[in-house]
């Protein structure tokens, strides 16, 4: 357990200022951040303790929309600078001012961190104006500037500045081991840490001194506790010992939705389930009509019903509704005979013997999708060996494409089409990291062009049909087999308004959570 | 007597040494550690890196002598996630997995014991066919299914008992924080210690049954009745005590089984101690947590075999432990 001096002295100032009975909340997730330290591990746990401690320059409407936060306004100054102005008299935990200098500071961190280096890969620079201005600088024109933003997080450099008693460099950046900043936190955010026990719990108490007077947040004290077992999260639910659980897993939304005192809230989610044929270890997936027939054997719509329950959408491309590439015209495709009949165009109609894999612990029921997948496929005489392990085992061997057809889910850090291409279709390519997840070894000289001129376009209409175009491609050729995007689903108490705080990048905004 | 603890304690030596070569020959299995430190779209070239900074990339001798050289100062290594020394990390849980079997052993010891001998006075009786009927179930069922449904019944429907956690803890010494202070804690054990005992219970039942029933045979226990010995005398001071010598022994093998056992309890009900810290520790491939884990539990076994080798020297003053150490 660890209390902070200005976090007790943030709590009586709370505690001195309201009148009313404190209001706790009580949330758990499946897992709890593994460090305090914004910039260690790019992570879904992370970014939600980032928007509880700390505020991003901008951040994602429940309709994909940008919203400012710590920066007021941006304009563009020329191709390669954006200027954002920063919100005036915003204080951190510490007491400190926030100004551009904190947000240079930062950057400069984000730049050496592994994890994050890569999104701010094209950022060359932060040009400080004065306290409350700065330019975000990059070396070519680039339209996901303010994407890009959003993991912007202004730390309190003041505090990280120093040595500790045992004189550690309180800036460190520790990817494996203790850091001042892995322990201790100051930011901008709506909550302060006031307790933390690693994998048991941890207490935010609302911050006094918060901005963000408009918020109609009226969460005085969260405390967040991991469960990892799916039936003890929704029993705790249910028995009324927890206000807010996330995920809720397909087995319980009726349960959860049905039960009185409870709400399940739903969204449809980005991260798309995919299967990758791989080119270089099975001669047949060359030909495109035969990853053709794959596709029109496999019946996502049928798998999105039976084994997800209804609790996914049906895909047939890899960026979802709402992103620039989303192109409707692009529809699921099944049809046996059809699948049949390319087979048999292919010199393919006795089929042939295939491996698969997939993992059993990393999707909502992804070996499920996989035994379904195979049995699919021997309808067109391909007969699958599959094998399904945990997470913790299958990414290696994914590294070493160890599978003639291997499962890969993914989500686009930038809520943009172009990073589904980068990594899971781009021609493989060590030099540039393009086509890190490219386990099929698909390789399409023309997609790549469209992918890197999408990412120096900033006309928003050229650059959505650039992408269109790039996911009519893929659909043609039949590059990879789509199957749908997971959905998301929270649970809340009825009278705790979860609805209006969650988004598609499931980070609830708790700060501006409402309890009656 | 002093030998033969001097003995034990190489014997320990040793099984700790076997086990920690056994645990690092497999950790490579586990999966890639670096897979659960990074994010998904990190490059493989700032990966290798980092296994480099690990010594990850050395060979399997050198990666094991540098861990058997620290193992000599008493550091096993570090863990990934709690970036903290992992002796102190499994440290910190153990209070939560002894006080759990703890719990599960006064419930186990309390129940067996009454049951076992009425079992066997009336083995006919309604009640006895009842609770053997119940015993079949409890041995038959997983712990896992057994927690769930409890939780489902006595939390989610009932609203008795809360469904997770240690609730509050009342602070004692160092590391050891009690559930036994407060109501609030009492209500949070009692279900894991039900769930946890479930497994046992009904074996330890049908033992002390069994080896009463066998007592009641025996010519001592007839002579005892023919003289007009008050029967619960009989059952309670003379029989009950000789058939205590085997319970003795699978009872200190089973408190072995019993910390495996806490693993999927600790899981089911997100018990904040050891046995949930090891599942979560190879789901996330935390591997310098999960051999010290192996080590430490290899340590109690030993401990425990010893501290039962002891009690039986007490109970049956035949069993010369100077030459059974021999």
């Amino acid at each position: 357990m660890k209390f902070f001096g200005y976090t007790i002295a943030a709590c009586a100032l709370a505690i001195g200022g309201a009148a009313h009975a404190e209001t706790t909340v009580k949330v758990a997730y499946d897992a709890d951040p593994v460090s305090l330290d914004p910039h260690e591990q790019l992570s879904g746990g992370t970014l939600q303790l980032s928007h509880m401690v700390f505020d991003p320059l901008v951040r994602w409407t429940q309709d994909l929309q940008f919203e400012p936060r710590l920066a007021e306004s941006w304009e563009q100054v020329d191709a390669l600078t954006t200027r954002f102005h920063l919100r005036d008299g915003v204080k951190f935990h510490s007491g400190n001012e926030m100004t551009a200098h904190d947000v240079d500071w930062t950057f400069d961190r984000l730049k050496e961190s592994p994890d994050f280096k890569g999104i701010f890969a094209l950022f060359t620079d932060v040009k400080v104006i004065d306290d409350d201005t700065f330019d975000l600088i990059t070396s070519e024109p680039y339209p996901l500037v303010l994407h890009t933003a959003t993991y912007i997080f202004p730390m309190d450099s003041a505090f990280y500045t120093g040595t500790t008693a045992e004189g550690k460099d309180k800036a460190e950046l520790v990817k494996h081991g203790d850091s001042f900043a892995s322990r201790n936190v100051s930011g901008t955010g709506p909550y302060v840490i006031s307790e933390r026990e690693q994998g048991v719990k941890v207490v935010f108490d609302r911050f006094g001194g918060y901005w963000d007077s408009a918020s109609k947040g009226n969460v005085d004290k969260i405390i967040l506790t991991p469960i990892k077992e799916d039936p003890t999260r929704v029993a705790a639910l249910l028995s009324g010992d927890v206000d807010f659980i996330a995920p809720v897993p397909p087995t319980d939304l009726k349960r959860v939705g049905e039960n009185d005192g409870t709400n399940l809230i739903t969204m449809p989610g980005t991260r798309i389930i995919t299967f990758q044929m791989n080119q270089n270890r099975v001669e047949a997936f060359k030909d495109a009509r035969v990853r053709m027939a794959i596709d029109y054997a496999v019946n996502n719509a049928g798998i999105v019903e039976r084994i997800m329950r209804g609790f996914g959408t049906v895909g047939a491309q890899a960026s979802p509704a709402g992103y620039l590439g989303y192109d409707e015209s692009l529809t699921p495709r099944y049809d046996v005979e059809k699948a049949k009949a390319l087979m048999a165009e292919a010199g393919y109609a006795d089929g042939f013997e295939i491996t698969m894999m997939a993992p059993n612990n990393r999707y909502v029921n992804d070996d499920k999708i996989a035994q379904a997948v195979a049995s699919m496929l021997s309808k067109i005489n391909i007969k699958v060996d599959l094998q399904t392990m945990p997470k913790a085992q299958y990414w290696p061997k994914f590294d070493e494409r160890a599978a003639d057809m291997m499962m890969i889910g993914w989500h686009s850090d930038t809520e943009d089409s172009a990073n589904f291409h980068q990594f899971l279709s781009a021609c493989p390519d060590d030099a540039t990291g393009n086509g890190q997840y490219n386990s099929g070894g698909y390789c399409n000289a023309e997609a790549d062009a469209l992918m890197n001129a999408s990412n120096s376009e900033t006309d928003p209409e050229k650059r959505a049909n650039m992408l269109r175009q790039l996911e009519g491609i893929l659909y043609n050729e039949a590059a990879f087999i789509p199957l749908h995007w997971q959905n998301l689903a929270w649970g809340a108490r009825s009278g705790v308004h979860a609805e209006d705080i969650v988004n598609a990048l499931n980070f609830p905004y708790f700060g501006d959570l409402v309890v009656d | 007597m002093l030998a033969y603890l001097v003995k034990r304690l190489f014997q320990a030596i040793a099984v700790m040494f076997v086990i920690s070569v056994i645990g690092f020959a497999i950790q490579d299995n586990l999966g890639d550690p670096l897979r659960e430190l990074v994010g998904q779209s990190v490059s493989e070239e700032v990966r290798q890196q980092l296994r480099d900074e690990l010594g990850l990339n050395d060979s399997f001798a050198k990666q094991y002598l540098r861990f058997l050289g620290n193992a000599l100062q008493g550091d096993l290594g570090t863990s990934y996630f709690f970036k903290e020394p992992a002796l102190d990390v499994i440290l910190k849980k153990l209070p939560a997995t002894l006080e759990l079997v703890l719990g599960a052993t006064i419930i186990i010891v309390g129940l067996s014991v009454p049951l076992g001998v009425y079992t066997a006075i009336k083995p006919n009786s309604i009640i006895s066919r009842i609770i053997m009927g119940l015993s079949i179930i409890g041995i038959s069922i997983p712990v896992f299914l057994t927690a769930i449904l409890m939780i489902f019944v006595f939390s989610v429907e009932l609203g008795w008992l809360p469904s997770f956690g240690r609730g509050d803890v009342v602070h004692v010494w160092g590391y050891w924080d009690t559930n036994f202070a407060t109501l609030d804690g009492w209500e949070h054990i009692l279900l894991p210690s039900i769930a946890l005992a479930s497994i046992m219970l009904p074996l330890f039942v049908r033992l002390i049954r069994a080896e009463m029933m066998e007592v009641l045979e025996s010519e001592y226990v007839k002579y005892a009745k023919a003289k007009g010995i008050h029967p619960g005398r009989i059952y309670f001071v003379h029989a009950l005590k000789n058939t205590l010598l085997p319970v003795i022994t699978v009872g200190g093998v089973q408190i072995g089984t019993m910390v495996a056992y806490t693993i999927l309890t600790e899981t089911v009900f997100q018990w904040p101690g050891m046995g949930f810290m090891f599942l979560e520790a190879i789901n996330r491939v935390d591997t310098p947590l999960v051999v010290a884990y192996l080590i430490v539990v290899g340590f109690i076994f030993v401990v425990t075999n010893t501290i039962v080798d002891l009690i039986y020297g007490l109970v049956n003053p035949t069993v010369n432990l100077a030459r059974m150490g021999a």
